[in-house]
């Protein structure tokens, strides 16, 4: 029986010839990943283990990304002790404020996620990586601490959805607009248990950073992992950033998957995902109601891209946030944000009223730079929704796109960027 | 092994953002952390919890974010199972791995309300309402996942290997 292409690379790590849905395999890591708040538990259960130190120190990333700068002493502690950690194990991936991206915008930039590789991280949205053609997915602490201490971890082979990607982009929509529409369409477990096998004439056109974005939120639909092909973008992306030898898998013709979706990207329209759960959506519009907001947040490890700056500061530039809006902009890494800089995004941002952040995952999950009061509401490219996922348990979160956010910013309301002309 | 307590019953997508907010994740302490667990979906669940209780829940329970720091709140809560339509895969690793006894169970998260008295035979699998008189066959572990279980979580299981 064929094989899909995340079935190949989990295989091929298993020392296997052949696996199917629903094996139990134990396969060999090319990368553990944990921040500062899943790290400091990993190193607890570490600590616990008949072990001296890692399986390997260049083959571990830990990252403080979620509540760095640290917001109070709670969270200072916690980044001293991996901090401590890292030093005494001569981590060779510890990045520390100064040097520090939002996780998954960071790791692919840094060149230590390649096509073939089998990453696990102690962060749910370790499913970026997929758009590099790499089988990643997320754990939790104590699977980071085991895959830190073994360079191993057990997996249950999942079976597959397809979704055959064809045309193009429209102005204004992007890989955030995909995946949404994608979860809408499958809901938040759509796909759980199983791998997003992503395919099809439309994924040559998507740039690296619509990838990026698709594959991120391939979690919010239950998913193990997304995954795309290697092409000609995807090699290139990678021998621009990474010195690491990388494997391309290819699914076989005969592979098997449970359901098959066809996307015409040409017919996709920017995409809002309504409180509290990203399934629901509806396209901008369908939106007839006045949807008034007090704040847009532009970032994330889904939307904090060089693409995404550009895109909102395309909408910003001359233009004012609207009086009573809060805009906050948080460029992904310290590359992005330099280039930010030196493209004048930043610029743009500031004189339209907007505030940049250092990189951070703060307002995303509540943490802080940006937490919403009871009854405010946020447009956001963030990637959930919850109750209480930014704050109050009576604040909202819209999900979207940099274009819709930028627009909404400018508004006051939810708004289409088209219509802002 | 047997759990026997009160049930808690809540809906779908029963997401670790509402079962510990993020803004008590700058502590990992697990006391800490049952101190506010479930605070955002049900805030009395604190005040009313018991050891021995039991969680049941609709489908993908525990979606979102991979913090382990949610089924470690429920575990020092007192909870001794929770059994669900379906779960989210990271919540089911985590609980696996950290020794929180989970069950998948359809017909049981239909059948079973809030506040009936439930039993547990972990060993078979089988679920029982005391309140109603009924009773449910839970989904058996896979052999590999019954030996993390019986070593009493991940970090023993490759100890003792």
């Amino acid at each position: 029986m064929g094989m899909t292409m995340t079935q190949k690379i989990l295989a091929a790590h298993a020392g296997l010839d052949s696996v199917e849905a629903g094996q139990l395999i134990e396969a060999d890591l090319d990368l553990v990943l944990g921040n500062d708040i899943t790290s400091p538990v990993a190193i607890r259960e570490m600590d616990q283990m008949t072990v001296e130190t890692v399986f390997d120190k260049d083959k571990i990333a830990l990252v403080m990304d979620h509540f760095v700068p640290n917001k109070d002493i709670k969270s200072a502690q916690h980044c001293k002790c991996v901090r401590e950690f890292a030093h005494r194990h001569q981590i060779t991936n510890f990045f520390d404020v100064g040097e520090m991206g939002i996780e998954h915008a960071l790791l692919p930039e840094k060149g230590l996620t390649v096509a073939g590789d089998v990453i696990i991280g102690a962060d749910s949205h370790t499913c970026t990586y997929g758009a590099l053609g790499a089988f990643s997915t997320g754990v939790g602490s104590t699977d980071m601490a085991a895959g830190m201490a073994t360079g191993r971890a057990w997996f249950k082979v999942p079976s597959a959805l397809r979704f055959v990607l064809k045309g193009s982009l429209p102005a204004w929509v992007s890989g955030k607009d995909v995946i949404l529409y994608i979860i809408g369409k499958i809901g938040v477990d759509g796909a759980l248990y199983r791998s997003m096998e992503f395919t099809g004439e439309g994924v040559a056109s998507l740039s690296m950073d619509d990838r990026f974005a698709i594959a991120n939120m391939a979690i919010e639909a239950g998913g193990k992992n997304g995954i795309f092909p290697v092409d000609e973008k995807a090699v290139a992306y990678m021998r621009e950033h990474s010195k690491k030898e990388y494997t391309v898998y290819e699914a076989d013709e005969d592979a098997v998957y449970e359901q098959e979706y066809i996307i015409d990207l040409s017919a996709l329209e920017p995409m809002v995902a309504f409180p509290h759960l990203p399934e629901n959506t509806k396209g901008i519009s369908q939106i007839q109601e006045e949807i008034r907001i007090d704040q847009s947040v532009i970032g994330s490890c889904t939307n904090g891209r060089i693409e995404d700056l550009r895109c909102a500061a395309s909408i910003l530039k001359g233009r004012k946030v609207k009086k009573g809006v809060r805009c906050i902009v948080i460029p992904a890494t310290q590359a992005i944000y330099l280039q930010a800089v030196e493209e004048g995004l930043v610029k743009t941002f500031v004189e339209a009223g907007a505030v940049v952040s250092t990189p951070t995952c703060g307002p995303c999950l509540g943490g802080y730079m940006g937490i919403l009061a009871e009854g405010e509401r946020c447009i956001s490219t963030t990637n959930r929704n919850f109750v209480g996922r930014m704050g109050h348990v009576e604040s909202e979160v819209y999900l979207a796109g940099p274009a819709v956010a930028a627009a909404s910013a400018v508004t006051g309301k939810i708004s289409a960027p088209a219509e802002i002309g | 092994m047997r759990a026997n307590g009160t049930v808690f019953k809540y809906g779908s997508n029963v997401d670790t953002d509402v079962i510990i907010p993020a803004r008590y994740l700058n502590s990992s302490d697990p006391a800490e952390l049952a101190a506010h667990c479930m605070v955002d979906i049900d805030p009395d669940f604190v005040n009313k919890v018991k050891k021995g209780d039991i969680i049941v829940a609709d489908k993908n329970f525990g979606c979102g974010s991979s913090r382990e720091h949610a089924p470690i709140s429920i575990k020092a809560s007192g909870v001794s199972c929770v059994i669900a339509e379906t779960f989210a895969r990271i919540f089911y690793r985590n609980a696996i791995n950290i020794g929180l006894p989970i069950i998948e169970c359809p017909e049981a998260a239909k059948g079973i309300e809030d506040g009936d008295q439930v039993e547990v035979d972990f060993d078979s699998g089988k679920i029982y309402d005391r309140t109603k008189g009924t009773e449910f066959q839970g989904q058996a572990f896979p052999p590999f996942m019954q030996k993390i279980i019986q070593a009493g979580g991940l970090v023993n299981y490759i100890n003792t290997r």
